[in-house]
Parts: structure tokens; C-alpha cells; sequence
């Protein structure tokens, strides 16, 4: 009041603020707040979600559907195959793979104290690219059917993984530059391995590698949900646990090593835990970019870096955000569909330009 | 003793870079750490807050190897301040201390009104009250470092360890933080630059060259134009505080230099304050030099 009288009367601002706690007003949010309210956000994004396409369904016809098949009898009809056979388990593996890329983003960029890491620096993306198309391009694994890929790119994911894992490993542990450098390298490594494949296969089958490189939700089934959907509930438990932990290496190893934290075997298991993460979501959707590198961002600018504040906000918006991504992938140029990874660059390329302009501290500008 | 060191040496890549350290900071004492850059001041601070293995040689806290205990066990003895800064990440003040508190909590323990209780007591020690809301990474150089201390008062150890605590600080701060320090109560064990400085704080001086304790004990018999020639191969006048008679370092240049303004003689010299009649003390220790034209004598 004090000095908005002074604002609209047009007199200079007083030099003296009146005494009293001015900064308490600038704590942050409660925690149960924010949690709240991406829970609503992610509740009306679903919905969305599994209402809108070629055949657009109300809301309440969506949770008539979801509930009756909670119940166990999913209804006969056209809406209720279209809710629970497709659209459901499609939004349902959107969240899951938002939630796991925002979460391995948010540590990734804690193990190698970097704000610019997303969870594909350390190789597991492009190592997984390399299986999915030995899949696709030469029929390995063809015996497993519509599993192949998914086995494909899990096994590219941990080769890609130990690879980094051995080259990066030193005396003294896993370090920030030698992770970074490491993944960088080998990432480029295999990316060239992938475009081998590429350049010598057939040209039709070129077509589903671009299409898979670029992320999609297409093939989602019931069947494809519990393996990411428990891999994140287990790294989840781990981190949260880890939650003081993680502030303390964020201050850097030495200071973490003071302050009691064993850092050799923390980086060791979070890099274990990002990456299975992080290969996981590959393996059932594809290479989504910007998600796991943007989201956390957003995150820290609304609930501080704090990350027993930053995590379970983190799963929460990253999952909105990709059942968003993955409704604009399959709306704008209805009927046909767009990769995901193209609307997630769109939208997290300049909102990471904007973010880097506002806070140039974090970004290494000012020292 | 409450922290001694014990022929304690230290390999990194397979280079010893400290070795023999022999080294004893007794209950609530401020001791300093001294020696050139490079001479081994941080790998000897390290290996006691364990960010080093020690090679050979022991740390004793009270009695008891440090590595026998378990790395929270040591964090709630031992808290260190050092230089750093987390720019990639957005703690408040607040939040930056209560991180102190990691080494008293297991998994999933939330941050009780008892912590909450311990870190607004240690930014009100600190005189950071106001601070207490802002950004970590919006404070000067000086203002950061008294959160740091803050921090580690909230880690609640009864030694403090510091490795430079004053580097690019300014004068003000420089004081107002060592004077913080030694009226904390716990054993201090701080690797200085400014030896003038160590000698305004510290009971005693353990001086460091290439990786070995050259020679220990009070300022006053320590930091000797002999001693810094041999450490840090350096001529220095040194003279006594006025305060505190504590020794005060005068770097001179290599090349001879004469007065700039001879008119300004002695003029930065306090008042003389020597009984009448008595003979002044040579308040100028000067080594064997030979006195040059328009020098000092």
C-alpha cells in the first residue's frame, strides 16, 4: 500500500522501506500448493487427452468410460473402445515417459552440475537409436514381434550406458567433465553408426527409422505401461530419499563430501538410475528431446531448486506437459500425425531461449 | 589434542603432494595453515574433510580415526567452509543453510521446527537476517561466505575447517569474518594467504613448503623474515602491530627502490608510546640485509 500510493501519485519512492519482514513475503510457494495444482492441471490435460480426435468425446462421457473400466467391465461401445483400447493407454504412456524424462533431466543436471544437461547427454538416446534400427532396417531380434524394438532399444540403451560408464570411470570417480565429454563423444559415435544403417538400408523402412527418431506415442498399448510406469515408481522412491543428498552435491563433490554425503556411490547410482530411466522411456516412445531438458526449468523457476520440491513437481508437469505434447502431435495436421519430438522442440527450444535471456546468472553470463 | 595429524601424506595421480605431516589443533584453538601456493595448504584441509585418502598417516579427531568413521558421523565433527559457489542452482539463503543439516538426517526426514530453529539462529550469528530470502546467487563475495558459515554452524560441528575463507574479499570482510570465526568457540584449523592477517587471528602458525611443515607455534615465533625467506623465498620487513605486537608483514620490491616522497618519512609509523628515557624498541625486525640508501634506518 505504502509504496503504491507513491506509484500512482508519481512522487519518488521513498528512500527507507519501513522496517518489518519484507522478505518473508518472498518464500516460496508451499509445496502442497504447487503439488495441487499440477495434479489438476495434469487431471484436465488427460482428460483432454483421451477426449479429443476424429471422434471428440465430453469429459464426462471420457470418466464414464475410465470408470466403468476401472471397474473391470470397459463398455462395447465405439466411445468405449475408442477411450480404453487407444486413446487411454496412449495418454497414460505420455505421462509416464514425461514424468521419467523430466525426473532423469532434473538429476542428470545434478550428477554433472550442469543447468544445460538433459538426461540423452550420457548416450543412452543415441545408443538406443542404434538398436531400434538394427531392428527396423536389419530384422534383428524378429522373433520377438512387436516386442523387438523395445528389446532393440533397450539393449542399445545399455551398451550405450557400460560404454560411458567404463570410459568416463577414473580414480576419483565419476566426474562432471569427463561424463559430459564422454557421452558427448560416444553419443556422436553411435549416431554415426545409426546412419550407417541408415545409408544402407532399404529405403522404405528408412521412412519408420526417421519417424521412430523422432518420438511417438503412436503404438501405445496397456501392454507397454507397467515396465516404465515401475521403473519411475522405483527411481522415484530412490530419489526422494536422496532428496537432501542431492542439494548437497548440488553445491558441488567437495562440498558434499564435507557435509557427509559418500559422493563416488551417489553419482554411481544416480547415473544408474537416470539412464534406466531415460532407456526406458526410449524404448517404448522413441527420442523425445527438449522434455527432460526444458521441464525441469520451468519446474525450478516455480518451486526453487530445493529437490524434494523440484521432483514431485517435476513428475506431475512433466507428465501435463508431454499429454499436451502428444495431443498437439496428433491434432495439428489431423488425420495424419506429427512426431512427437518436433512439437516438443517447438515449444522447448524458445521457451529455453527465454528462460537463458531472463536469468543469465544461472547460465554463466555474468562470471 | 582435538584434531592431530600424524605423519599423514597424501598421493593425487600418483604424486605425494603432502607428506610427514605432523600437526595438533587443541581444544577451541585458532590455528592457521600457511605456505606458498602449491605447497599443499587445500590437499592437507582436504584429507581431513576426506575429499583426499591419506596415503600414509592418520587423522585423529579426539583420539579416534576419522576413517573409522562413517562419512555423516565425521560431517557432524568436522564443517567446512570453503571457496565456492552453486550458480547452476537457485538456493535461497535459507535453503543454502538448512543443506547444512544433511549430515543429521536419515532418508525422508523432513525438516523439523528444531531445524528450522538451529538455521535462523545460525543466519541471525551471522547477521544475515536480512538476507535470509534472497537469492544465493544474487549476494557479494562477502555476503555469500557468511551464509557459508552459517551453514556450516548449522551442521552443528564442533570443528570448522577453512580453506581461504577470505580470498577476494575486501578488508572489511576479511576481518569481519575471521573476527566471526574466532568467536565461535569450536577448533579452527584455516588455510590463509594473508600472513599478517593468520597472525591477527590465529594462536598459532604451522608453516607449509612444498608439501612439508617447515615450522610450527605462535605468530610471533613463527612468521620471521627468516622463515618466510625460507618458505615462500621472499624478503619481508616484518614489524609489530600496534594493537596486538603480533608480527606484521612489509613485502619490499626485488628491484631497489627508493622513497617516493622522502617528505613522508615514517609518517605511516604510529606515535611512539616508550617510557621517557628508555631506549625505543626496534620496532623494525629487519633481517641481515645491509641497509640501502634512503631506506629505512
Amino acid at each position: 500500500m505504502f509504496t503504491r500510493h507513491h506509484e500512482r501519485t508519481g512522487l519518488a519512492r521513498p528512500a527507507f522501506r519501513p522496517a518489518g519482514p519484507d522478505s518473508r513475503r518472498r518464500e516460496r510457494v508451499p509445496l502442497a500448493v504447487v503439488l495441487a495444482a499440477c495434479a489438476v492441471l495434469l487431471v484436465v490435460t488427460m482428460t483432454l487427452g483421451v477426449g479429443i480426435g476424429s471422434v471428440p468425446l465430453s469429459p464426462v462421457a471420457v470418466w464414464d468410460v475410465v470408470a466403468g473400466g476401472l471397474a473391470g467391465h470397459p463398455e462395447n461401445t465405439v466411445a468405449g473402445i475408442i477411450v480404453w483400447q487407444i486413446r487411454l493407454p496412449r495418454v497414460l504412456l505420455a505421462a509416464v515417459v514425461g514424468a521419467a524424462l523430466t525426473t532423469a533431466g532434473s538429476v542428470v543436471q545434478v550428477l554433472v552440475r550442469n543447468a544445460l544437461a538433459d538426461p540423452f547427454l550420457l548416450g543412452v538416446s543415441s545408443g538406443a537409436s542404434v538398436g531400434a534400427t538394427a531392428v527396423l532396417l536389419l530384422g534383428a531380434f524378429a522373433s520377438l514381434g512387436v516386442w523387438a524394438i523395445s528389446v532393440g532399444s533397450v539393449l542399445g540403451a545399455l551398451a550405450a550406458m557400460a560404454a560411458v560408464f567404463l570410459v568416463s570411470r577414473s580414480g576419483s570417480g565419476l566426474s562432471p567433465t569427463q561424463l559430459i565429454l564422454c557421452g558427448v563423444v560416444l553419443s556422436a559415435l553411435f549416431e554415426s553408426v545409426t546412419s550407417f544403417l541408415i545409408f544402407r538400408g532399404n529405403p522404405q523402412a528408412t521412412q519408420s527409422v526417421l519417424f521412430w527418431l523422432l518420438g511417438s506415442f503412436g503404438l501405445a498399448s496397456w501392454d507397454q505401461l507397467p515396465i516404465p510406469l515401475v521403473a519411475l515408481a522405483a527411481a522415484m522412491v530412490y530419489l526422494l530419499a536422496q532428496g537432501r543428498t542431492l542439494n548437497a552435491l548440488a553445491m558441488g563433490a567437495e562440498p558434499a563430501a564435507s557435509l557427509g554425503v559418500d559422493v563416488r556411490r551417489l553419482r554411481r547410482n544416480l547415473f544408474l538410475v537416470t539412464s534406466l530411466m531415460a532407456g526406458v522411456a526410449v524404448a517404448v516412445s522413441g527420442v523425445i528431446g527438449f522434455v527432460g531438458l526444458v521441464v525441469p526449468h520451468i519446474v525450478r523457476l516455480v518451486v526453487g531448486s530445493d529437490h524434494r520440491r523440484v521432483l514431485p513437481t517435476g513428475v506431475l508437469f512433466g507428465a501435463s506437459f508431454m499429454v499436451l505434447g502428444d495431443l498437439l502431435a496428433r491434432t495439428i495436421v489431423a488425420p495424419q500425425e506429427m512426431p512427437i519430438g518436433v512439437i516438443t522442440a517447438f515449444i522447448g527450444a524458445p521457451t529455453l531461449i527465454v528462460l537463458i535471456r531472463r536469468r543469465p546468472y544461472l547460465y554463466g553470463a555474468t562470471q | 589434542m582435538s584434531l592431530q595429524l600424524e605423519g599423514l601424506a597424501v598421493d593425487i595421480s600418483g604424486r605425494r603432494i603432502v607428506t610427514g605431516i605432523d600437526l595438533a589443533v587443541r581444544d577451541h584453538e585458532f590455528a592457521g595453515l600457511v605456505g606458498p601456493n602449491g605447497s599443499g595448504k587445500s590437499t592437507i584441509l582436504k584429507a581431513i574433510y576426506r575429499v583426499h585418502r591419506p596415503s600414509a598417516g592418520r587423522v585423529l579427531l579426539d583420539g579416534t580415526d576419522l576413517l573409522s568413521l562413517r562419512p555423516k558421523e565425521a560431517a557432524r565433527r568436522i564443517a567446512v567452509v570453503a571457496q565456492e559457489s552453486a550458480s547452476e542452482f537457485d538456493f535461497t539463503v535459507r535453503e543454502m543453510v538448512m543443506i547444512g543439516r544433511t549430515p543429521h538426517k536419515r532418508s525422508f526426514d523432513g525438516d523439523t521446527a528444531a531445524d528450522h530453529g538451529i538455521v535462523d539462529q545460525a543466519i541471525e550469528r551471522v547477521g544475515c537476517e536480512r538476507l535470509a530470502y534472497r537469492r544465493f546467487n544474487t549476494l557479494s563475495g562477502g555476503e555469500k561466505q557468511l551464509v557459508l558459515i552459517a551453514r556450516a554452524l548449522a551442521q552443528e560441528a564442533d570443528h570448522l575447517i577453512l580453506d581461504e575463507p577470505t580470498n577476494y574479499l575486501d578488508i572489511h570482510h576479511q576481518v569481519e569474518i575471521l573476527e566471526l570465526v574466532a568467536g565461535l568457540g569450536v577448533t579452527v584449523l584455516a588455510a590463509l594467504h594473508d600472513l599478517s592477517l593468520a597472525a591477527l587471528f590465529c594462536r598459532s602458525i604451522h608453516v607449509l613448503r612444498a608439501g612439508q611443515v617447515v615450522t610450527s607455534g605462535p605468530p610471533g615465533a613463527v612468521l620471521t623474515p627468516e622463515t618466510i625467506r625460507a618458505a615462500y623465498g621472499a624478503d619481508v620487513l616484518v614489524i609489530e602491530h600496534p594493537d596486538t605486537g603480533t608480527p606484521h608483514l612489509i613485502p619490499r620490491r626485488v628491484q631497489p627502490a627508493t622513497r617516493k616522497d622522502p617528505s613522508a618519512s615514517k609518517s605511516w609509523l604510529p606515535a611512539p608510546r616508550p617510557a621517557a628515557g628508555q631506549p625505543q624498541p626496534d620496532r623494525v625486525r629487519d633481517d641481515a640485509r645491509p641497509p640501502r640508501p634512503g631506506g629505512l634506518q
